[in-house]
């Protein structure tokens, strides 16, 4: 079974171009390489979505087929040169990009990279908040479990795992809402803040677009409240599908070091036993713990979208979804690429803290 | 409560063939707490298999029907009565659309998972084999996709194939299809791991020394011995297509709702519903999609257990050995299901 599933595809498993032929260098020339890996990643990514996207057909048909007369269709698509050959264009997109011009949205006219910034701070705060609620849960149960391995409050935690990883996370979403919104009517039910404290902190001089900084900025306790109360439901949803995870992850791991040879001298010594577990066996098993994290990073900016779209979180989820409806194939693009930028960035920085924590990485 | 199994049905080639079937011997090895997780694997999955089977004998009503005999069905009634589960905002009966779900869930599974594995076993395999700059270039394009959320690689699939709406057949596949893009880098990461590791076993140059063909050598010494693992990937990616597919039906890629019932679709549309309290459309097909990945990914993982010695029980031997590589390669293995949402 060791050989189920390769290592992590950030790990050193022989595919940066020159790690072979430089055996042992230093951790300058690691992330000088593993910098250089961030850009044929992103350029995959942006091909392949330019081109499938493409294949369906042009941006303006899909969005406006239908709705207008052919041959203001056909005029509206000479307009914005989705007439030419599509290398063509495909290089002129590439060279937009490299400006930082993801061009306009057809749905609404507005420019691509106005939109990202609008909302992707609202998307990152939601991120951390389910990633604080997942480390929260997900750790120290991971060590009960571990601990207390093939006892009851391990058979209970790793159902709980699996339940948490196999809701969905709009169904997660959609019973916390009827629980603590609906039926209970302890936190609201959707958005990122009542209206009046929205407008407020949005008027604020230079905002930084995450609510709760903003309000704290502010000063006003009132609205920082309301933005936590609405921050509380999606945070959960989303934070607990990830908490299952490393809820695992630690368990695994730390079952793996509590067998050593130096936790069993620890105890001899005295180490009481909370300090082994989250001291001495916890420390060493981090290292995977955080080479994970990096891949959880993707799988919850999917999660986002899903969380955005149940709880009306006015971030990039949400507006991809919105934008899907309305099939503006521009505004996806722009999004998705965005996404593959954050994804690759997130699994470089995680690969240069492993390589950091263990010196085995870079060799 | 966890004694040390000392048959171990697998290791004895005089085994009657029912004991090393695969499940049954698993369930043999198992002790305590496995046993039990493994048990209820079987029976969640068992009885999602059964639902998709007999969905025409056990739906009361079909998955689009509106009315029968005593007129139209009334919208948003509460469970009880002729619809034990009660109707949604359109009408439909939620116990009907919740078990014939469980039909459309299982083609999809099916039809994705194979097709992933066809095509990630061929990569993996030649690429792995042949080495060189075809293998460069896959790595690195199945690293890309690997690495980016999976849910929105299945989006920007299903606007290519479908661009969004579609009928039963052309639903499913665009679902499928858009899973398996999401899949082959995994199947094509493992097969690709395991044919370099056997490239360089002596059986394999043996086979050279006789002189059998480059494709002979890859179709049978190596496409059997790299093959192993994937019954058990199966499984836990089945659970991940669930969640997929019903990922798509939530932000509107589903299959119309008069062409097949979809669990995600059927959320999607009850979404609206929470906020007037009416909880029966969006709970029942939700609790389904739950069961239904927990059932798969207990059975996965139970079986992944007992196939790790490490994993398996506490004795002695094993639980010392816990080093670095090992909870590595552990921590690989959970790294399959760790994906996905």
């Amino acid at each position: 079974m060791t050989t189920l599933i390769e290592a992590p595809p950030t790990d050193a498993d022989g595919l940066l171009p020159s790690k072979k032929k430089s055996s042992g260098g230093g951790l300058g020339q690691y992330i000088l390489i593993r910098f250089l890996l961030i850009f044929p990643t992103i350029f995959i990514l942006v091909t392949l979505v330019f081109f499938l996207m493409r294949i369906t057909g042009d941006p303006i048909t899909a969005a406006m087929g239908g709705r207008l007369p052919p041959e203001q269709l056909a005029e509206r698509i000479a307009a914005a040169g989705y007439d030419r050959p599509i290398l063509v264009q495909y290089f002129e997109y590439l060279g937009h990009l490299l400006t930082g011009n993801f061009g306009t949205t057809l749905s609404d006219n507005r420019q691509v990279t106005e939109m990202l910034t609008t909302y992707g701070s609202a998307t990152l705060e939601l991120t951390i908040n389910a990633l604080l609620v997942a480390l929260l849960v997900g750790i120290p149960l991971g060590m009960i479990a571990a601990y207390r391995r093939d006892h009851a409050p391990d058979a209970v935690l790793r159902v709980f795992a699996i339940v948490c990883y196999g809701t969905p996370v709009f169904f997660a979403g959609m019973l916390l809402k009827l629980t603590f919104a609906v039926w209970l009517g302890w936190l609201p039910v959707a958005g990122r803040a009542k209206t009046s404290s929205e407008l407020e902190l949005t008027s604020l001089q230079s905002p930084t677009g995450i609510y709760w900084l903003d309000a704290i900025r502010s000063g006003n306790m009132a609205a920082l409240g309301d933005v936590m109360a609405h921050a509380v439901l999606p945070a959960v949803a989303l934070g607990l599908l990830t908490a299952g995870i490393f809820l695992r992850l630690v368990r695994t791991n730390v079952i793996g070091t509590l067998g050593r040879d130096y936790v069993e001298a620890g105890r001899s010594r005295g180490v009481s036993e909370f300090r082994l577990v989250t001291k001495h066996a916890y420390k060493p098993a981090l290292i995977p713990i955080i080479t994970v994290m990096g891949l959880q990073i993707a799988v919850m900016l999917g999660g986002a979208v899903l969380t955005e779209t149940t709880f009306e979180w006015k971030g990039l989820g949400f507006q991809l979804a919105t934008y899907l409806t309305a099939r503006d194939f521009v505004a996806v693009q722009g999004i998705v690429v965005l996404l593959a930028v954050i994804v690759a960035v997130t699994n470089f920085i995680v690969d240069i803290v492993a390589a950091l924590i263990d010196p085995r990485v870079r060799y | 409560m966890t004694t040390p199994t000392t048959v171990e049905p697998t290791a004895d080639p005089r085994a009657s063939l029912i004991r090393r079937l695969p499940v049954i011997s698993h369930f043999n090895k198992s002790v305590g707490l496995q046993r039990g997780m493994l048990v209820a694997g079987l029976i969640l999955t068992g009885a999602f298999l059964l639902t998709a089977i007999f969905a025409p004998l056990l739906a009361p009503y079909g998955y689009s029907q509106l009315s029968d005999a005593d007129g139209n069905f009334p919208a948003q009634q509460a469970p009880g009565g002729k619809h034990l589960l009660g109707t949604t905002v359109g009408g439909y009966d939620v116990l009907s659309r919740v078990i014939w779900g469980s039909q459309t869930a299982i083609m999809v599974i099916v039809v994705a998972v194979l097709m992933s594995i066809f095509i990630g076993v061929i990569l993996g395999l030649v690429s792995g084999y042949i080495g060189g700059w075809l293998d460069r270039i896959l790595v690195v394009i199945a690293d890309a996709i690997y690495a980016f959320p999976s849910l929105l690689v299945a989006i920007v699939m299903a606007i290519v194939i479908s661009g969004g709406q579609s009928s039963l057949l052309g639903g499913i596949m665009a679902a499928a299809i858009s899973i398996t893009v999401v899949f082959i880098p995994q199947y094509f990461r493992v097969i690709r791991a395991e044919t370099i590791r056997l490239k360089a076993e002596p059986f394999v140059e043996s086979a050279k020394v006789v002189g059998a063909s480059n494709i002979r050598i890859m179709s049978r010494h190596i496409y059997k011995n790299a093959t192993r693992t994937l019954p058990l990937i199966f499984t836990l990616n089945a659970s991940e297509a669930i969640l997929t597919l019903a990922g798509l039906g939530f932000l509107g890629f589903g299959i119309e709702p008069s062409s097949a019932a979809e669990w995600g679709f059927d959320l999607k549309q009850a979404l609206a519903d929470t906020t007037s309290g009416i909880w029966w459309t969006g709970v029942f097909p939700g609790l389904a999609t739950v069961l239904t990945v927990v059932g798969l990914t207990l059975m996965g993982e139970s079986i992944n257990d007992l196939n790790d010695p490490r994993l398996r029980g506490r004795k002695k031997a094993a639980s010392g050995k816990g080093g670095p590589a090992s909870t590595a390669g552990t921590q690989a293995a959970l790294q399959a299901e760790v994906r996905g949402s």
